[in-house]
């Protein structure tokens, strides 16, 4: 149908287009004819191809007879005219007599360059129209080119530019390289005609990174670029600014140092890899990076500690490619970067609200932004700021280019890089923004003087080691500089002969050590500091020593009933096993600071000492139990237990037999010495538990180690009172059996006739004879025997020796075995009317009970530091005032002997008895 | 006998495109591009149909003074545009048909290669020989 090509027949040229030209006409005015408006409205999009169709044809007519120029037809084009207008022949009569035909139409068309534009034109902007209203765009652009050939042929760049750059937007929106590229040639061009520098500029550039062009296009585009800007500026300091994409591409960013901290005055590389995009080494005169500065207030991210824990992997940060004018579509947007998200509530935890949210979703956003804008030049703006990076004369070769940015850091805050700009001539070229965000810090940092323990917590007594840390931040430490330690009380520093300090840079690389010289006097320790660059860290180590502190106690002691440590032990015994911690201070002067700084050391004793009076009969023996809470092993040496009043009626006797002990961590190790007294009653003693030790693993000691002292009281040791239970089985009977009656002799006696201690509110006087209440208690834990009938009584003791008690009661064995005695209690009787008198005593009282249980009161009497002693007594008293009721007060330990304690009755079962009780607990 | 061959991507950006190589290359790009007016135009008349009695094949889209161009867009609106030469009479729509199902085919191959990214532009030679081997059958 549209073959116009056919074979054998030579035509002139020209003749077939005006045949094609004149068969679409003649074949849309005739579909006219038959038609109202809309119905050829509707049909538009079948006709619109014969319109285009004749306006191509026309075109091409208009070509072939030198109508579309300048200057007109020359003689050759005039005399194809007349040719072609011969060929036609004659209209045909049927349309002769019509103003309009298409004869008539293409007649006048070739007769004239006005003629033939005005047709040319009108077919043009019909075919343009249908075809926008149907919605081809692609083909009224198409159609719109030729246009703006048409345009460009008679000069009218201005004309033509609006066709071409719908065009290029239309190519570029639906990233169709080839025709871009093609349009763009035409652009530049219509751009140089315009005079429009900037945009030909911009262009130009594109069109030298273009790949589709040959080599020799890419450097004439690229030459026109550099000729301008060669070319001395009318007025100077002009500039023309074009976007960077198209001229190189910032591929990656390298810091050195990587973490890209520096501190005040350090030096700071930055390495940017350039991709250039031109054909041809271009010589750029500086390259700028235009840098943001914020000041970040208590930032952790410019602390020395940041630091030295955050180490980026590489400091090289990665940019995207950057868009390319081809292909912008979604291809080559970024990938989505989604992540989980969960919500939950704070008071329970549970989950609120999930969910996912996309952490780029900003770039996303970005990229559609600058994809629309991508041929605006007016979008990119010079940023003018005081902080720049500059890299001066740098010759962009095509292809990776390596440009060092280095700095000196000033002021302290974070550094944004924001623009990067290279400057060809009057042309500058911008990157208006860098992503991903790059930024540097710079830090300025106090020095900084740190003590740790090397171990978890310091033990006392033994040497440890505790590691200074000096940062010495924006200070320089100068030969002569050093610590001034005063010394704590308490606290040792020792100095090992061979201690070196270790000077690092702060990126932890080791830079010097150096031996360290220390000077110590009563007061204070001296430690020069070997000379350090600032930003740099000082490590060494040095022995602390912490003395016992158990002399300052010695007061206290007297006054009470136990001396102060082991009261502390009780109470920390109920929350765990902790070790008592003892604090000492020290304040150090540092050369970079007028004041001082004070630093806590907290040192754990490692040992729990508790102690026992024990009894064997009149014999009394003092037990120490010392207990090993620490996870080290110590060697334990050279106990002594001395009395420290010195009292030449106590002797203390060792029964210990090795001299040196090892004790484990977490064990336990007895000491015993028996108390011997050369007059009866013995006074109190008061006595100093003294062992030393060392920790076991260590072969040798730099220094001697003071011994582990423990001081303690014990008081009315001597026996008083010597109980004796004894079970016999009923009369007839040779064995105790199960569920029968046995009876239980108690004997109370007295050992000594009336002493001090006995003087209290119980003691009765009558004919020189003085008694005292005692009160009995037959108490069965175990639930061995039932005692039948009262289990106590009170019973009214003669203060003489040998006096003696005896007490019967009824026992019932529950079991048949070898049973235990059942516990004799004996406390001691205070009638009601003593309560004025207690309260005068209440101390001594309070004081005595200390060391024993409190029957009356039911609270534990050492429940209590030494601060609620007061208020405790005002409890007591209180009570004794409101409840006119006698109290039981428990004898000394020491005081009453059981001398069957321990023994057992053999009990066999009842022989009616065929129940077998098995209790396995 | 085919003298272009194009796959355009469902934004309508060429995923593929191919010429004979003794041709202006501008010219059937542009040709493809403007043709895809009508792709548009077709796909959104055929809207309507049901999903499953839709037509792939497109048919002709539009013809030139020397040149025929051949629509066929896939489920996921991928475009395929042949373009033949006016003159070669001998060429049924039958075969056409044929020849897009073969393109189909071979795309779909690419599509399942798993080092493909859907969206990039096609670079698999297999997919050239079989264009090529369309390119030049009857020629």
């Amino acid at each position: 149908m549209w073959s116009t090509s056919g074979p054998g027949v030579s035509v002139p040229p020209g003749a077939l287009d005006c045949w094609v030209f004149l068969s679409c006409l003649e074949v849309l005015q005739r579909i006219e004819g038959c038609c109202d408006r809309a119905q050829i409205d509707s049909n538009i999009a079948h006709t619109v191809g014969l319109w285009s169709y004749a306006t191509e044809k026309l075109k091409s007519l208009g070509y072939l007879c030198g109508l579309v120029s300048e200057k007109g037809p020359n003689s050759e084009d005039l005399n194809r005219t007349v040719d072609l207008l011969a060929g036609l022949g004659a209209e045909r009569p049927e349309t002769a007599n019509t103003a309009q035909s298409p004869y008539k139409k293409l007649k006048e068309a070739l007769s004239s360059v006005e003629a033939f534009e005005k047709h040319y034109l009108d077919l043009s902007h019909a075919t343009i129209e249908m075809y926008t209203s149907i919605g081809r765009i692609r083909s009224a652009k198409f159609v719109g080119k030729d246009l703006a050939e048409f345009y460009m042929r008679k000069k009218a760049p201005q004309k033509a530019e609006i066709y071409l750059q719908g065009a290029l937007k239309n190519y570029l929106a639906e990233g169709w390289a080839l025709p871009i590229t093609h349009t763009r040639k035409q652009l530049a061009e219509c751009q140089k005609h315009l005079g429009q520098i900037e945009n030909y500029l911009q262009t130009s550039s594109l069109l030298a990174s273009d790949c589709h062009l040959t080599e020799e296009e890419r450097k004439h585009f690229c030459q026109e670029i550099l000729d301008f800007a060669s070319q001395p500026s009318d007025s100077p300091g002009h500039k023309i600014v074009l976007p960077m994409h198209s001229f190189a591409q910032l591929r990656d960013l390298h810091f050195d140092p990587s973490n890209a901290v520096v501190h005040v005055g350090g030096v700071l590389s930055i390495e940017i890899t350039m991709y250039s995009q031109m054909p041809v080494p271009v010589h750029v005169e500086q390259i700028v990076v235009n840098v943001h500065f914020s000041i970040e207030k208590n930032s952790y991210r410019k602390t020395a500690e940041w630091l030295t824990k955050h180490k980026m992997a590489n400091g090289i940060i990665n940019f995207p490619p950057e868009t390319a004018p081809f292909p912008v579509s979604q291809n080559s947007l970024p990938a989505l970067e989604l992540y989980e998200m969960f919500e939950r509530s704070p008071s329970d935890n549970s989950l609120n609200t999930t969910g996912i949210i996309c952490r780029n979703v900003h770039m996303l956003l970005r990229r559609q932004e600058s994809s629309s804008s991508l041929e605006m030049p007016s979008g990119v703006a010079l940023e003018e700021g005081p902080h720049v990076l500059r890299c001066s004369l740098v010759t962009l070769e095509p292809g990776a280019n390596k440009i060092t940015f280095r700095t000196q850091a000033k002021e302290p805050g974070t550094y944004t890089l924001r623009q990067l700009c290279a400057s060809v001539g009057s042309v500058w070229f911008v990157l208006p923004h860098i992503y991903p965000i790059v930024q540097y810090d710079v830090y300025s940092q106090e020095p900084q003087l740190h003590v740790e323990p090397l171990a978890d917590s310091l033990l006392a007594g033994i040497p440890q080691k505790v590691k200074f840390t000096v940062t010495t931040g924006h200070y320089t430490i100068k030969n002569g500089d050093s610590l001034q330690l005063s010394n704590a009380e308490a606290m040792l520093f020792l100095c090992p002969v061979e201690s070196r300090a270790v000077v690092y840079s702060n990126t932890r690389e080791q830079s010097s050590d150096a031996a360290l010289r220390i000077q110590s006097s009563d007061k204070v320790t001296s430690i020069s500091l070997p000379t350090a660059p600032a930003y740099h860290v000082i490590e060494f180590e040095l022995e602390v020593l912490s003395l016992p502190s158990a002399p300052a106690l010695g007061g206290e002691s007297d006054m009470l009933g136990t001396p102060e440590p082991h009261r502390k032990h009780k109470d920390k015994q109920k929350t765990g096993h902790c070790m008592v911690t003892t604090d000492h201070k020290v304040s150090i002067d540092c050369p970079w600071s007028i004041y001082s700084t004070v630093i806590a050391l907290t040192f754990s004793v490692p040992f729990r000492t508790t102690h026992a009076l024990l009894s064997s009969g009149t014999r009394k023996y003092v037990q120490v139990c010392v207990e090993n809470l620490s996870e080290l092993d110590f060697q334990l040496s050279d106990s002594y237990l001395v009395d420290t009043r010195d009292s030449t009626d106590l002797q203390l006797v060792p029964l210990n037999t090795q001299s040196q002990q090892h004790i484990h961590s977490q064990q336990s190790l007895f000491f015993v010495w028996e108390l011997t007294w050369t007059e009866e009653p013995p006074p109190p003693l008061h006595c100093r538990f003294s062992v030393g030790f060392s920790p076991a693993s260590e072969e040798q000691l730099s220094v001697s180690l003071k011994p582990y002292t423990y001081e303690f009281q014990v008081e009315n040791f001597f026996t008083l009172y010597n109980v004796k239970a004894e079970i016999s089985p009923p009369s007839g009977m040779e064995y105790c059996r199960t569920g029968s009656l046995c009876s239980l002799e108690v004997l109370i006696t007295r050992l000594s006739d009336l002493l001090e201690v006995d003087k209290d509110e119980a003691l009765t006087e009558s004919d020189e004879h003085f008694s005292t209440k005692l009160m009995y208690e037959v108490v069965d834990n175990s639930s061995n025997w039932a005692v039948c009938g009262k289990s106590c009584g009170v019973i009214s003791m003669p203060v003489a020796a040998q006096a003696t008690h005896r007490v019967h009661m009824e026992v019932m064995p529950l079991f048949a075995g070898y049973l235990p005695l059942p516990d004799v209690k004996l406390f001691k009787y205070l009638p009601h009317h003593s309560a004025h008198s207690s309260q005068l005593d209440a101390d001594s009282w309070i004081e005595n009970d200390s060391l024993s249980v409190d029957k009356h009161g039911d609270e534990p009497p050492d429940s209590s530091s030494l601060k609620s002693r007061g208020s405790m007594q005002s409890v007591c008293s209180g009570e004794h005032k409101g409840l006119p009721m006698p109290r039981l007060q428990a004898l000394p330990a020491g005081q009453v002997f059981n001398s069957s304690s321990g023994t057992q009755v053999l009990v066999i079962p009842s022989q009616d008895d065929h129940v077998l009780e098995v209790s396995v607990t | 006998m085919a003298v272009c061959v194009a796959v355009i991507a469902k934004e309508n950006y060429p995923l593929y495109i191919r010429s004979t190589p003794t041709e202006n290359e501008l010219k059937f790009h542009y040709m493809v591009h403007t043709s895809l007016d009508v792709v548009d135009e077709k796909i959104s008349a055929m809207g309507k149909a049901l999903v499953d009695q839709r037509e792939l094949y497109l048919g002709l889209l539009y013809p030139t003074e020397d040149y025929k161009v051949y629509g066929y867009v896939t489920n996921s609106k991928v475009k395929f545009v042949m373009v033949v030469d006016s003159s070669n009479t001998a060429l049924r729509d039958n075969e056409i048909r044929s020849m897009f199902r073969k393109l189909h085919n071979s795309y779909t191959d690419v599509m399942c290669n798993p080092f493909y990214n859907p969206g990039d532009r096609i670079q698999s030679r297999a997919f050239d020989n079989m264009v090529t081997s369309m390119m030049i059958q009857v020629c």
